[in-house]
Order: structure tokens, then C-alpha cells, then sequence
């Protein structure tokens, strides 16, 4: 692959509520920091991808609504509808197609509609919906399949959110810190066995921008290049019942190409800290497993073990993940920017010394039906 | 944000998106759909190419890419094993049911994928691998509510 690097990033703060922005204005802000972050202006940016969802935004054709905002008037602007890693990864393509800079921007206000109704409808409308199935009813029959599967158990789970939660209060950015411990979690309101209140990422808004540029452009950023040395995606079957939800077997498949593109053969060695999708506290350890950080059912252990501790030898979510700050597709990208951070050496008081290699990952679709994994690296 | 808007609440405006949809359920989904609302059975089909029995039935195989023809057609049980559960403890308008109620993925007999429904009762009983069986609606209108849920047996 041609060198292409991440040469500016911006995102808000992300919180319950914004109350004083509307959707664009927070596009706005982080297309601003993101081109301040790279040193560039609007006359340097070529194409833009703006990400969005129409049922979260109730605005149909909602990325029309913010062409201003991203800086794309007048410019070649693309949409996608789903997660920020799926979102970046046709900002990449673009780049590779012969585009010199991609601004890619994405917001969502989880706070202005109705997360369980709107969830509710990424389901078959004539055999699931009416069920009153959503996303966390679903993500609970996936913790369910897992912990059942390899004997992970709640106090495991639990001890992931004490972890991210913790984290989280390094990071400026984040929601949700909590200084909280495991019988905290495990006392909290009950939400759909085995998931409690605690397991459960918040309710959140935010938006989040960064800016790919071909090996020429990025030579002209402010700051280091952060190369993108492997980036894939995979889907699974759409229906529940399909899927063997204790494998994330999609997962397994986009991180084995994204680990080829990279030239990684063993993560655990290779990679110095991850940034992932955990929605739900067990998200993190399946997902784990899927990118072969340990085999599968060994996830729960890695962090009994201090493994993905901020001092552990892979550290996970140092900025509180998911779990801390859930602005649906924003969340994916601020995977992405927290990975870059890691790299510049620029992640403050969540920062992991001398990370070289990072892992940022995103989900789209319910219980994590398709997964995107990029590989950053300082080189 | 501005100084000034801190202090205040920040305006909003109140709005709903009501649209009413008519959703074809297409010659697969309406052949499933009239077997449970007039013979009180569960319909699957199978691919010819990797024996796999779906439920609901599909209209074409997605690891095989092979359409499931006239002849993949049949009746699977309406008992099975529930493969995973959780019991919904929180309440919102569109659940069928009172909380708490249980979602099972559900293996009937003579399937290999797993059937999403629901279960109202002994949810105490409920384990993996607890043998359930559809109960069906006596009020019937080729709807997937026409199992009213699944008991355990």
C-alpha cells in the first residue's frame, strides 16, 4: 500500500448533553481543529466524507444538513452512514484513488432522540422488531452466549468497567469518569442479565473530525504523520440466530488482514496499545479474543492480569473506551484519534510511553455485526 | 459554548417523525407467515448446497449464494433449546410484554440457526439448554406475534 498517514484530528468534548450546539455547530468545531491540528486551511483540503444517520439526526438526507459546517461547499463530499472507522476507512480509499486530502467528520446527538426506538429499528421489521428487541436486549443475549460459552464471569466483566471508567479520568474528553469498584458495578440497577447499569455505556454527544493525506501533503502537516500501515473490515450475518455470537469471527478476519497489510504477526508483542469498541463491558475482552490478543475465553484473565492495565504490556482503552463516552458513530473515530494521540506522543495524562504501534477498532450493526481495524504507526 | 448560555437552559424544540410504512413481507416471509396464522406451524427451509435448515425461512443461502428453491421447503418443531437468554429488567413502549420478560435464542428441532422470540414466564426455570415450546395466539394475523412466546416445557 502507498503511505498515506492521519495529519490532523479534532473532537469534542463528549457529554449527555449538549445543550448549547446543534449538530452542525459541533461539525464546526471539530472540522476547525481538526484543520488547525494539521496546519492546514480548506484550500488544502481536496474531498470530504461527512458521517451521519438519519434516525439519530431525524433529518432525512441529514449529511446535506452539514455541507457548511464540514467545509465541503463547493468540494467533492461523499456520505457514509456508519460507524467513524467505516467512515475513514472510504476517506483512506479516497486518498489511495488519487485524492492528496481527505477531511472526514462525523457527529451524532444521541441525547435529542430515542436511543431504545431508534435501535429498535436496525431490526427485521417483520420478524425481530415487533419483539421490541434493541441494542442493549441484543447485546445482552451476546454476553449471555459468551460468558456462558468460556465461563467468563460478571465480576470479570465488571472489572473492565472499574478499568475504563478509571481511565477515562485522564482523558479530558470522556463523559463518564468514575472512580468505582467492582462490587459497585455488580450492585448496579439491573438492565437485561448479565448486563447492569454499570456494564452499559452512557447515553452521549459528540462529534469528532480527522484528516488523511497522501505521502506529499502529509510531508507539509504541522505535526509527524501518524501512517495508516493496515486498515480492513468484515461483516457477519445480519439475524442473531445465524451468528455464533461468542465468535467474533468477522472481527477475526478484518484484524488478520489488517495485521498482513501491517506485517504484524504476533499483536500481543507488536502492538502498544488498543483502542476498541466496548458499547458493553464484555465487549472488550470478546473482542479481544477476536483480534487475537489471547485465545478465545481468555479475555476475562487479561485483565485480572493487569495485561491491558495503563501499565500493563497491552494497555486497552487508556482514554475509558466506549464505555466512558458512546456518541454513536462519532465513537469509532475517536478510537482512531485516540490511537494518533498515543502516536504524536500527544495523549497527556493517559499516555502510554513510547507506544509505536497502535490498534483502533469500530463495529457497525447489533453485537458487533461487522468490525473495521486500523493499525497506526509512528514510522 | 458560549458564557452566557451556562447559566440558562438552551432552547428546544419538541418534534416527532411518525411514518407510517407498508413493509412487503415478500413470498418467502408470507409463506412463513401464513403457516403460523393458519396451521399453527413453523416453516423453515433448507439449502441444497450446505444442508443448512433456516428459520425464518430465506430466500437465498448467504454463505452458499444459492437460491433456496420450492423443494428446500419444511416444518421444523415448535419445541426447541434455548441457546442464549437475558431477562429485560427496564421498560419502553415497543416491548410486547411486561417486564421482566426473557429474550431466548431459540434451536428448534430440525433447524441449525437459532429462532429469536420471547418467554413471559418461569424465567427462574430458564438455563441454557432449557426445552421451551411455542405457544401460539389464538387471535392470528400471519404476524410473528402469532407465537405469543415460548414456554418452557
Amino acid at each position: 500500500m502507498e503511505k498515506i498517514a492521519i495529519v490532523g484530528v479534532g473532537q469534542t468534548k463528549y457529554e449527555r448533553r449538549k445543550k448549547g450546539e446543534i449538530f452542525y455547530d459541533m461539525v464546526y468545531e471539530v472540522t476547525t481543529k481538526a484543520m488547525e491540528d494539521a496546519g492546514c486551511s480548506l484550500d488544502d483540503i481536496d474531498n470530504v466524507i461527512t458521517i451521519s444517520n438519519d434516525f439519530w439526526d431525524g433529518r432525512t438526507i441529514s449529511c446535506m444538513a452539514v455541507q457548511e459546517a464540514a467545509g465541503a461547499h463547493d468540494k467533492n463530499v461523499s456520505t457514509v452512514e456508519g460507524d467513524g472507522t467505516f467512515g475513514a476507512f472510504y476517506g483512506a480509499m479516497r486518498v489511495l484513488g488519487g485524492f492528496s486530502t481527505t477531511l472526514i467528520v462525523v457527529h451524532s446527538k444521541g441525547s435529542e432522540g430515542d436511543p431504545k426506538i431508534i435501535t429498535n429499528a436496525m431490526f427485521d421489521p417483520v420478524y425481530h422488531r415487533s419483539l421490541g428487541l434493541e441494542a442493549i436486549s441484543s447485546a445482552a443475549l451476546q454476553a449471555n452466549a459468551y460468558m456462558h460459552r468460556y465461563g467468563i464471569t460478571e465480576e470479570q466483566c465488571a472489572l473492565i468497567s472499574v478499568k475504563n471508567h478509571g481511565n477515562a479520568k485522564n482523558n479530558p474528553y470522556a463523559q463518564l469518569p468514575l472512580d468505582i469498584t467492582v462490587d459497585d458495578v455488580m450492585t448496579s440497577r439491573k438492565i437485561a442479565e448479565p448486563l447492569k447499569l454499570l456494564d452499559c455505556s452512557p447515553v452521549s454527544d459528540g462529534a469528532a473530525a480527522i484528516i488523511i493525506a497522501n505521502e506529499e501533503s502529509a510531508k507539509r502537516a504541522r505535526k509527524a504523520p501518524v501512517w495508516i500501515k493496515g486498515i480492513a473490515h468484515c461483516a457477519d450475518a445480519y439475524f442473531l440466530g445465524d451468528r455464533d455470537l461468542a465468535d467474533p469471527r468477522a472481527l477475526t478476519d478484518a484484524a488478520r488482514r489488517a495485521y498482513a497489510m501491517a506485517r504484524i504477526t504476533n499483536p500481543q508483542d507488536e502492538i502498544d496499545v488498543v483502542e476498541l469498541y466496548d458499547a458493553f463491558s464484555y465487549m472488550e475482552p470478546l473482542w479481544l479474543e477476536g483480534m487475537g490478543f489471547c485465545d478465545p475465553g481468555g479475555g476475562g484473565e487479561m485483565t485480572e492480569k493487569g495485561i491491558t492495565a495503563m501499565d500493563g504490556s497491552v494497555p486497552v482503552n487508556p482514554s475509558g473506551g466506549v464505555l466512558s463516552a458512546h456518541p454513536v458513530l462519532t465513537a469509532g473515530l475517536a478510537r482512531i484519534i485516540e490511537a494518533t494521540l498515543q502516536l504524536r506522543g500527544e495523549a497527556d495524562n493517559r499516555q502510554i510511553d513510547g507506544a509505536q504501534t497502535a490498534l483502533a477498532h469500530g463495529i457497525n450493526g447489533p453485537c458487533g455485526q461487522s468490525h473495521c481495524v486500523w493499525i497506526l504507526g509512528r514510522e | 459554548m458560549a458564557e452566557w448560555l451556562q447559566d440558562v437552559e438552551g432552547l428546544t424544540l419538541e418534534g416527532q417523525i411518525k411514518v407510517p410504512y407498508t413493509w412487503s413481507v415478500g413470498e418467502v416471509g408470507s409463506r412463513f407467515l401464513v403457516a403460523l396464522r393458519d396451521e399453527k406451524k413453523i416453516l423453515g427451509n433448507r439449502c441444497s448446497g450446505c444442508n443448512m435448515v433456516y428459520v425464518p425461512p430465506r430466500r437465498n443461502c448467504g454463505t452458499c449464494f444459492k437460491d433456496i428453491d420450492e423443494n428446500g421447503w419444511l416444518e421444523v418443531g415448535d419445541e426447541g433449546e434455548v441457546t442464549a437468554f437475558t431477562v429485560v429488567r427496564y421498560a419502553y413502549p415497543l416491548q410486547p410484554a411486561e417486564v421482566p420478560f426473557a429474550y431466548a435464542i431459540i434451536k428448534l428441532d430440525g433447524a441449525d440457526v437459532g429462532f429469536l422470540h420471547i418467554i413471559k414466564e418461569d424465567l427462574e426455570k430458564l438455563h441454557h439448554g432449557t426445552r421451551v415450546k411455542a405457544r401460539f395466539s389464538e387471535d392470528r394475523h400471519a404476524h410473528i406475534l402469532d407465537i405469543d412466546s415460548f414456554v418452557i416445557i
